[in-house]
């Protein structure tokens, strides 16, 4: 339509920036979890991560030995370097905590009690005093730190915090809960959509209803039976609680799906002698297969998200703690001030659901196109 | 057992078992109860496909009655005793929750939620929808706004954790506010109110990619005869959109502003990561939550609440599914 009149109006640019503006605000936070996993604490807390690219400027404290003074022409000096290794760039110095960068590099400052402090950029320092140096005086400066990338946070969460734990129960529960309603729900809709019997609007329209039931109705009873069966918190719980609260979506939208089928091909299928259990499996199971993988993606990136459920459902130790109740319930309050490691641990949790939205986008569209009710 | 190979397991099981069922089951209905006889085939073959879809039904129901419809009834009922569960107290729990302040700020704010957050999302999903419409880069827009969409509750919570950060070193909120000249950074989070809806972005931001994808679809959707006509009567792009796109994509945007409206209902995650309920924002999911494990009559009855407050669209959905069958 782009060559009709008024489309291609003054208003083009506008929109190009403000669609720039929208997915900018859209992308950058997660951008900034992303490039701050990737820091170590102190770059996190000496600068903000959209300036990670560049130098940071970090405040140190070293404290000269007052052993070292020696005496010249009646005054104290103490020489030394600042930095361990002898290497680095002293940007600014004092002597005071109150003014730790009064000085800039190469300066001579003058301090109480007629004290003086020299820091050279290569971060060599001369220290004198009129009296005797008794107790170790302390040096501060700052330095240029260079940004600094490394996936050290990582090997911290997966190795000392049981992320790596954490990630398989997530898996755990999210496979056989992904799986296993897809065939329930399969039979039902086939029944639904291409069965003639009594009562089959009235079960349609109570999978309709059943859609927006909240689960916070279903938590209390059901892990009051599952307790009762002795089920209790545990993994198979939790199959089949996401089993069941999957259901509706499953159910609602395969049926919408096998309804479009083509009348004739199930038809001439029958007249040919097929049974309804033939035709389901030869045809319109392997011609479902679109809404079934948009179910799958819908049932996965429900379940590896849920923090509800799991709460719930499975034990509360952290052998079965999944990604997102570790992170809500431990790492937030344990690691709480730690936002390298809060990021790598979100990261991590995040990342799958990622892969798999960026790669299967067509079927999650065309799932929520068909079901837009949940 | 490890719970991997526990989850192996089941998978075979699970999908074995209903393979099984569903094939055993049709062969018995059709070669032992009802056996096409010599005498009159027909009859028995009918008769096997009067009971053939409550076969194909079963496993399903059953799983639909145990998992949601039963717990209606049984939260219902758990809601009519004390704490304990040991003595009926018909609608105590109701009369002191309502009582308690808690209570009426979780209310009050999810009144709030319901009115921001379907509001917003639908706004910004549809102002995205139309401005990517004609976009030669369009779709990667819109992909990249749908992203958060894949992104748990829990992990966007962690998102805007580091932007709120009451630290102009690490959150953009403040960084931003240290540019213009304030002295302290200040923790959005705890501001009293105002903390609300910076928790309701965070769903806005989730929600957001839906509302645009559906809508859309249902811009596409729109006959172009129509908005030709208008380009030919001299209507201006903004009246194209409010007078001729908009009336014709009612239905959908009702569909989309109720999905999220039942979605906010049910959200706990992004308060309970963010402030744990503290500093006032608190809402009815969480008030739930903070209740569970403690006091099944107090948390099963904030939770019909929630139910009573579904209930609504509950009907009007079953009557529009109703509606489309006829």
């Amino acid at each position: 339509m782009d060559n009709i009149a008024g489309t291609k109006s003054s208003l083009s640019w506008a929109v190009n920036i403000s669609v720039v503006l929208l997915v900018l605000i859209w992308l950058i936070p997660t951008i900034g979890l992303l490039v701050s996993s990737f820091r170590d604490r102190d770059q996190i807390s000496a600068s903000g991560w959209w300036l990670s690219p560049f130098a940071v400027e970090q405040n140190f404290q070293v404290r000269a030995s007052a052993d070292d003074a020696v005496e010249r022409d009646g005054v104290f000096v103490i020489e030394g370097n600042v930095f361990e290794d002898g290497e680095g760039e002293v940007l600014r110095f004092g002597g005071a905590r109150s003014n730790p960068t009064a000085s800039g590099a190469g300066e001579r400052a003058e301090l109480t009690r007629d004290r003086t402090l020299q820091l050279e950029a290569n971060g060599d320092y001369v220290y004198t005093s009129p009296a005797e140096i008794t107790r170790d005086p302390s040096i501060y400066f700052s330095t240029a730190t260079p940004p600094e990338f490394s996936t050290e946070n990582y090997q911290t969460i997966m190795a000392s915090d049981n992320m790596d734990r954490a990630f398989i129960n997530t898996l755990t529960v999210t496979i056989p809960a992904t799986i296993i309603p897809i065939l329930i729900a399969a039979f039902a809709a086939y029944a639904l959509a291409w069965m003639d019997f009594r009562g089959r609007g009235f079960l349609i329209a109570m999978v309709v209803g059943l859609l927006v039931v909240p689960l916070q109705l279903a938590l209390v009873p059901l892990l009051q039976l599952h307790n009762q069966v002795g089920i209790g918190q545990s993994f198979l719980g939790i199959w089949l609680a996401h089993t069941g609260f999957g259901l509706p979506l499953a159910i609602y939208l395969l049926r919408n799906y096998m309804v479009g089928l083509p009348r004739d091909i199930i038809e001439s299928a029958k007249v040919d002698g097929a049974t309804d259990f033939q035709v389901f499996t030869k045809i319109v199971l392997p011609l479902s297969f679109p809404a079934l993988a948009s179910f799958a993606i819908f049932q996965f990136l429900w379940t590896w998200n849920d923090l509800l459920v799991a709460k719930v459902f499975l034990p509360s130790n952290s052998e079965s703690w999944v990604m997102t109740v570790k992170i809500a319930d431990d790492l937030l309050g344990s690691r709480g001030g730690d936002w390298g490691i809060l990021a790598a641990a979100a990261f991590i949790s995040i990342a799958v659901p990622l892969v798999v939205f960026f790669t299967m986008q067509r079927y999650l569209v065309r799932g929520l196109l068909a079901g837009s009710v949940k | 057992m490890s719970p991997l190979l526990q989850g192996v397991l089941t998978i075979l099981i699970g999908v074995g078992g209903c393979v099984g069922y569903f094939y055993a089951s049709n062969l018995i209905l059709d070669k032992v109860i009802f056996p096409p006889t010599k005498t009159d085939p027909g009859r028995n073959i009918n008769r096997a496909n009067i009971v053939r879809p409550w076969l194909f039904l079963f496993p399903a129901l059953f799983a639909l009655g145990l998992y949601l419809v039963y717990p209606v009834i049984g939260s219902f009922w758990r809601s009519l005793y004390n704490r304990a569960g040991d003595e009926f107290i018909g609608f105590g729990n109701y009369t002191t929750m309502f009582g308690d302040a808690g209570f009426q700020t979780a209310l009050f704010n999810n009144f709030l939620w319901v009115l921001v957050v379907p509001a917003a999302s639908t706004f910004f999903g549809l102002l995205v929808a139309q401005l990517t419409d004609r976009l030669s880069w369009g779709n990667i827009a819109k992909s990249l706004i749908f992203m958060p969409m894949a992104i748990s509750f829990v992990g966007a919570s962690l998102i805007w954790k580091f932007v709120y950060a009451n630290n102009a070193d690490i959150g953009l909120i403040n960084a931003i506010r240290d540019l213009f000249g304030a002295s302290e950074p200040l923790d959005v989070l705890q501001l009293r109110f105002w903390n609300n809806f910076f928790l309701m972005f965070i769903l806005v931001w989730i929600q957001t990619g839906f509302a645009m994808v559906i809508l859309s679809a249902a811009l596409r959707g729109i006959p172009e005869e129509t908005v030709e006509a208008a380009i030919i009567d001299g209507a201006n792009p903004f009246q194209i959109f409010f007078k001729i796109k908009v009336p014709q994509i009612m239905g959908t945007i009702v569909v989309v502003w109720t999905t999220i409206t039942i979605l906010v209902l049910k959200v706990f995650d992004i308060v309970y990561t963010m402030t744990g309920g503290n500093f006032g924002t608190e809402i009815l999911p969480s008030y739930m939550m903070s209740y569970m494990f403690r006091d099944d009559g107090r948390a099963t009855a904030v939770a019909f609440v929630i139910m009573i407050i579904v209930l609504p669209v509950m009907i009007w959905n079953i009557r529009q599914a109703r509606a489309e069958m006829r």
